[in-house]
């Protein structure tokens, strides 16, 4: 059997078919081979969360995910997030607004669990919050100013939608 | 850190996962991969093939019927967290969950792949071995039957053999309105935990315990029930001495140094959580009463 | 020119790209032909190499090459990488060649480059490589490396002594004789490491036309990392350009060079291919610089008043295999203990010793939260004793904001004397501690004991040389095109400073931050630079590019001047005009640049230099001093052992703050940096020092449940000693944050008699000093 096989799979709303090695993982067949360098690698063993993409709408550590285990699926990254005229998002807006990210390196990861949160509890606590970024690490931050951004984003997510 | 070359293989149906583990030498079988694939990344394992159980949906799904809760192996920790179903019947589970990895890895990490890990401190070890578990090995010779006490063999190794794999799980649920606590102590939130208790109770209308079921994870390779604690506490009624002799049963379970954590500390972290966890759970129940 | 981006809470320039993943790392250049390193390491801590086989490796398909110590240029091979910063208290230098040649002595050092066409592929091939190792005797302690006897860290060395820094200020003898008290502390301080989120990385791009290399690298600074390359490669100026693209975080150990860098310029020049290194987070933990471990012994003389008469002990630091930094950490460790506080008399047995470790090299702090954990323990102690308030002990100990500038006696590791600039110690704890209502914490403490709660409050007081020399570069230019780019060494990391920077350009040319371009850590850019690290940018770089740009903003009034005929001081700048105040006369910036070039043929003689541009290495006099006071309440469950922070308030003063935002956003990063060294982080090396917690599983960083919000408070007390009243930002909400938390720690535990003097304290060892205590309710 060969160790290399074709995979069909939509990344951001966009189809790709690519011949890919069985054993790369998610996270570097979307930066080296889909050339989608926003997504990070921060750890390889699922601790970091800087590799974290949305499969079909669920948090997933791009690290310990096959990139053939995303046949068929819809990904969503870091790339995906803006609206569609290219201006931050709700959630991107209020990581500016706060001083949510320094480096920036672990920022694709806490994006992308945060969508995914939010969209789950519109209105947390910020101990849900700190909970749902649990799995991420920042070093930069020191995480105030991610969870502010996070209750500013929920809040105008909110707003809008009354 | 990037995964050894093997053969990958992703069967749709149980009959071929167990055909191809039967058949293939150094076959790991993949389930959720929140263990296995860091593992690979690391290189401490090497398998030639690679069975990915994700394609099988005859291995998930969650049945609870006439007091017993049939999961399949491949269910995802996700599923349990957010199953109504579960919630009425394992009212102890979420909680128990809350403290497993993270939300991502409980996104993808299934109730089958904690267990035949088997990390000493999984909390979904624990919930098996409290509710006295049945696990089902399939192989290409039928299905066997393995009592949760039967299922840890040694530090990290599980009751599996050759050719055979998990494929079920059933839990007996306790009566409605138990009372229960999982009281853990890990070093942050979602880290393994260095010792867990799961704790469930049944009271009678005065307030003596009928029936009480405890649970030890973190210090032996395996969860260990408190027995004799079990068997004293139940016709009595809740009481300091009560909990406090849980405790010290707790404490005396065999546990080993590490690097990290002494033998000594996580018998303590034993007792003070079996008394927490009792005490938690005879209030609840109290509670849960007082409110009906 | 007035003030208006200066001060201001800009949102910041890098953000956008950050936010939409357009940011550019090292990972995220790929260029035509590129090859796949990987670096092979020791498993060993210490032993000889008798032979490496190479064979099976070169077998597999994919495999280029891999490189040895014997595969290096000659210039490589007969030098080890530099010690940039050598001091006479080095007693043996010891740094590493760029593969090892027939030793190794750390688990982690480097051997041999596997280079293939993935980096799978190349980590297949590792695996392949057969090393003929002949193990040695390792050490893993630094106290035990210096008893007699010792197994040495390197096997020529004539003991495990790399350093002996003896301080001596004041007559601390008699000092000692005379005191009416006296006490002994010995605390012990944990090794720790950077941990940034962007492991390590390098690309190395051989032009083989010129015989020159650019090389992109996560950094520091990449001029640094120049001068090293140049003397390994034995080259000329021209044929090496190092750029740092963004950069994932540094703390410090990315501002160091390390073996492997050298190893992969000269394979790619060799292989005539692009070849990218990436450090996984393995190789993160075996290889990237740490910091610690100390053992501090140390006694304190104080009068019947407890005012302190001095300080006297002996620090043993260990160094790790290597002294990438020489004993720049040890030394700030031991200069930084007198803090806020007058010592008359001083003196430090500094010891560093050689282990086989990791080496160690300055994080976040640079030894000054250690130094400040001793001076601070000390002073508790004080109060303790005397059962005198702790704050108030320190209130009698102050040095005065009359006293300053102010001597402490102390030489720092530039030569010169220890002088503190400006400062107000006893305004900023009195501010910390009316802000969390000290006054009133016994009584809320005793009514939670009554509880069954155990409360506590801890606060230290640091003050913390930052702005170091030599200088930074920035250039400002205004191109023909009108836009503006200013240049500099500095080389962020997270700290904002493409905001920063142009926040201050953009007040002299009157234009918005938006529109100033700031260009950072590119060799080609500007000829000289140090980078970013120890709190340094905002006065170095800060100052340089407020100096560029004043001059470059002049000399668009010039040119304007001339060119319009009127005089220079009626010109003034605004959205890219130079205009003439009160009437509708102007220039565009790009009109103004275009006449500033000059045309071919036409004489430029008798007027201002060609071109809109200026440069600045502003070179300070010594160090500004910033400083604070951090107040931390605590609840430790005695059952546990676990510590909950319930308040953290910081009172910061590091002079005119640029940008707040940033400001606090650094101050709160680092106070968690803190959190993690004061109760979760562990470098874990067994008996035989093969390291032990080699991942995020083992060795935990604070998580956002783990984190308390941090409450910041300023005050402004500028430096005298740069343009713009600058001090540094970035390590003061590290450095007394540990000290602050232990304190607050053993002030919940006061009921128990228990004494805090390690870090990290972690609920176990919090369970071992309850003894009894601990069993609760359970009892």
């Amino acid at each position: 059997m060969s160790n290399r096989r074709k995979i069909k799979l939509t990344v951001n709303g966009q189809d790709y078919e690519r011949e890919t090695e069985t054993r790369t993982t998610l996270v570097d067949f979307l930066r080296h081979e889909l050339d989608l360098t926003g997504t990070h690698v921060g750890c390889e063993h699922g601790v970091c969360g800087a590799c974290t993409v949305l499969v079909d709408g669920i948090s997933a550590r791009g690290c310990l995910m096959l990139a053939v285990q995303a046949a068929g699926k819809k990904i969503t990254t870091v790339e995906g997030l803006a609206n569609p005229d290219g201006s931050l998002n709700t959630l991107q807006q209020a990581f500016m607004d706060n001083h949510g990210l320094q480096c920036g390196f672990c920022t694709p990861g806490m994006l992308t669990t945060l969508t995914e949160f939010l969209a789950h509890n519109p209105d947390p606590s910020e101990t849900e919050v700190r909970i749902a970024i649990s799995g991420n690490l920042c070093r930069c931050t020191g995480y105030q100013s991610i969870v502010a951004a996070a209750l500013q984003a929920a809040r105008v997510m909110r707003e809008g939608k009354s | 850190m990037k995964p050894p070359p093997f053969v990958y293989h992703d069967p749709a149906t149980v009959p071929e996962a167990v055909d191809l583990l039967s058949r293939l030498d150094n076959a790991l079988p993949l389930a959720g991969g929140q263990s296995l694939m860091p593992m690979l990344n690391f290189r401490v394992v090497a398998p030639d093939h690679l069975v990915d159980l994700n394609r099988i949906d005859a291995l998930s799904g969650i049945a609870i019927a006439g007091g017993v809760g049939r999961f399949g192996a491949m269910t995802r920790q996700r599923d349990l967290e957010f199953s109504p179903d579960v919630a009425r019947a394992f009212p102890i589970m979420q909680e128990a969950l809350s403290h497993v990895g993270h939300r991502q890895t409980r996104n993808r990490g299934t109730f089958g792949g904690s267990l035949c890990h088997l990390d000493p401190s999984a909390e979904l070890l624990n919930m098996t071995a409290l509710h006295d578990g049945v696990l089902t090995a399939t192989s290409k010779s039928g299905e066997r039957k393995i009592a949760s006490t039967e299922w840890v063999q040694g530090i990290m190794t599980n009751a599996l053999r050759a050719g055979e794999m998990l494929t079920g799980i059933e839990l007996r649920a306790w009566m409605p309105g138990h009372g229960f606590a999982f009281e853990e102590f890990a070093r942050r939130h979602g880290d393994f935990a260095i010792a867990a208790v799961g704790c469930l109770v049944v009271l009678d209308a005065s307030g003596t315990i009928e029936k009480a079921a405890l649970c030890v994870s973190g210090l032996g390779p395996g969860p260990a029930r408190l027995a004799g604690a079990e068997k004293l506490m139940a016709g009595q009624r809740p009481s300091h001495e009560l909990f406090r002799a849980a405790a010290v049963e707790a404490e005396a379970l065999d546990a080993v140094d590490d690097a990290f954590v002494t033998a000594a500390y996580r018998k303590h972290l034993a007792r003070v959580l079996t008394y927490r966890a009792l005490e938690r759970a005879v209030a609840g129940r109290a509670d849960r009463r007082s409110a009906a | 020119m007035g003030a208006k981006w200066f001060g201001a809470s800009v949102q910041r320039k890098e953000d956008p790209a950050l936010l939409t993943g357009r940011g550019r790392f090292v990972d995220d250049i790929k260029l035509p032909g590129m090859l796949h390193v990987v670096v092979l390491r020791s498993p060993h801590p210490h032993a000889a190499i008798r032979g490496i086989d190479k064979t099976r490796a070169l077998a597999l398909p994919g495999v280029h090459a891999v490189v040895t110590f014997a595969d290096l240029p000659e210039s490589m091979r007969r030098q080890t990488v530099p010690l940039l910063v050598p001091n006479p208290a080095i007693k043996q230098v010891y740094m590493p060649y760029c593969l090892a040649r027939d030793e190794v002595c750390f688990a982690g050092e480097p051997i041999c480059l596997v280079v293939a066409e993935s980096r799978y592929v190349a980590e297949d091939a590792a695996a392949l490589v057969d090393i003929d190792f002949e193990p040695l005797p390792a050490i893993a302690d630094c106290a035990d490396a210096l008893a007699p006897g010792a197994p040495l860290a390197h096997r020529d060395a004539t003991s495990n002594l790399g350093a002996h820094i003896p301080l001596d200020v004041g007559n601390v003898d008699a000092a000692f004789a005379a005191a009416a008290h006296v006490f002994r502390e010995r605390i012990f301080q944990h090794r720790g490491g950077p941990f940034f989120m962007e492991c390590r990385g390098m690309i190395a791009a051989p032009d083989p036309a010129t015989e020159s290399l650019t090389i992109y690298v996560s950094s520091q600074g990449p001029h640094r990392h120049k001068r090293v390359l140049l003397d390994l490669l034995d080259w000329a100026d021209h044929q090496l350009r190092i750029v740092t693209p963004d950069v994932g975080g540094g703390f410090g150990p990315k501002g160091s060079f390390y073996a492997e860098y050298g190893a992969l310029a000269a394979a790619a020049m060799a292989l005539r291919r692009p070849l990218k290194w990436i450090e996984d987070r393995q190789e993160n933990f075996l290889s990237t610089q740490q910091e610690r471990d100390q053992y501090w012994d140390v006694e304190i003389a104080t009068d019947a008043d407890a005012r302190i008469l001095g300080i006297r002990g002996k620090l043993v630091h260990d160094s790790g295999a290597y002294m990438p930094w020489g004993v720049v950490l040890p030394w700030i460790a031991a200069t930084t203990v007198p803090g806020p506080y007058v010592i008359p008399s001083f003196k430090l047995d500094v010891l560093c010793a050689f282990t086989n470790k990791v080496p160690t090299s300055p994080v976040r702090g640079a030894g000054r939260p250690e130094a400040v954990v001793v001076m601070e323990r000390l002073v508790d102690r004080v109060a303790r004793e005397l059962k005198l308030d702790r704050a108030e002990v320190r209130r009698r100990n102050f040095i005065q904001p009359a006293q300053m500038p102010y001597k402490v006696g102390i030489i720092f590791r530039d030569g010169r004397p220890v002088t503190y600039d400006s400062g107000d110690y006893p305004v900023c704890q009195q501010s910390a501690l009316a802000a969390v209502d000290y006054e009133n914490f016994k009584a809320r403490q005793a009514l939670a004991r009554r509880q069954g709660r155990y409360i506590g409050i801890g606060f230290g007081n640091a003050v913390e040389a930052t702005g170091l020399g030599p200088y930074e570069s920035a250039t400002a230019r205004v191109a023909t095109s009108g836009r503006i780019t200013v240049y500099t060494g500095a080389t962020p990391q997270g700290q904002s400073h493409k905001t920063t920077l142009a926040q201050i350009a953009a007040d002299q040319f009157g234009c918005t931050p938006d529109d100033v371009t700031i260009v950072t850590g590119d060799t080609a850019a500007t000829g000289l630079g140090v980078g970013s690290f120890a709190a340094r940018t905002a006065v170095n770089a800060g100052s340089s590019v407020h100096l560029a740009s004043k001059e470059a903003a002049h000399k668009i009034r010039q040119f304007a001047a001339a060119m319009m005929e009127v005089a220079e001081g009626d010109i003034e700048l605004e959205n890219g005009f130079a205009k003439v105040a009160g009437s509708d006369l102007k220039r565009s910036f790009r009109e103004v640049a275009a006449k500033a070039v000059g045309m071919p043929g036409f004489s430029m003689a008798g007027g201002p230099l060609p071109g809109l541009e200026a440069t600045s290495h502003f070179t300070p006099d010594q160090s500004t001093y910033s400083n604070g006071t951090h107040v931390a309440e605590v609840e430790v469950d005695i059952e546990t052992g676990q510590v909950t922070i319930l308040r953290y308030l910081v009172m910061h003063d590091c002079g005119h703050v640029i940008n707040p935002m940033v400001v606090e956003g650094q101050v709160v990063g680092g106070v968690i940096h803190g959190v993690g060294n004061a109760f979760f982080e562990r470098m874990v090396y067994d008996g035989d020092a093969q390291p032990v917690s080699t991942h995020f599983g083992d060795y935990l960083l604070p998580l956002a449940t783990d984190s308390p919000n941090v409450e910041v408070l300023h005050m402004e007390t500028p430096s005298p000693l740069n343009p713009l009243g600058l001090k540094g930002a970035g390590e003061g909400g590290t450095i007394p944050a540990i000290a602050t938390l232990m304190a607050a720690v053993e002030n919940a535990l006061e009921p128990f008699g228990v004494h805090i003097a390690e870090a990290p304290i972690t609920p176990q060892r919090i369970v071992e000093l309850l003894g009894e205590a601990a069993k609760g309710r359970t009892k």
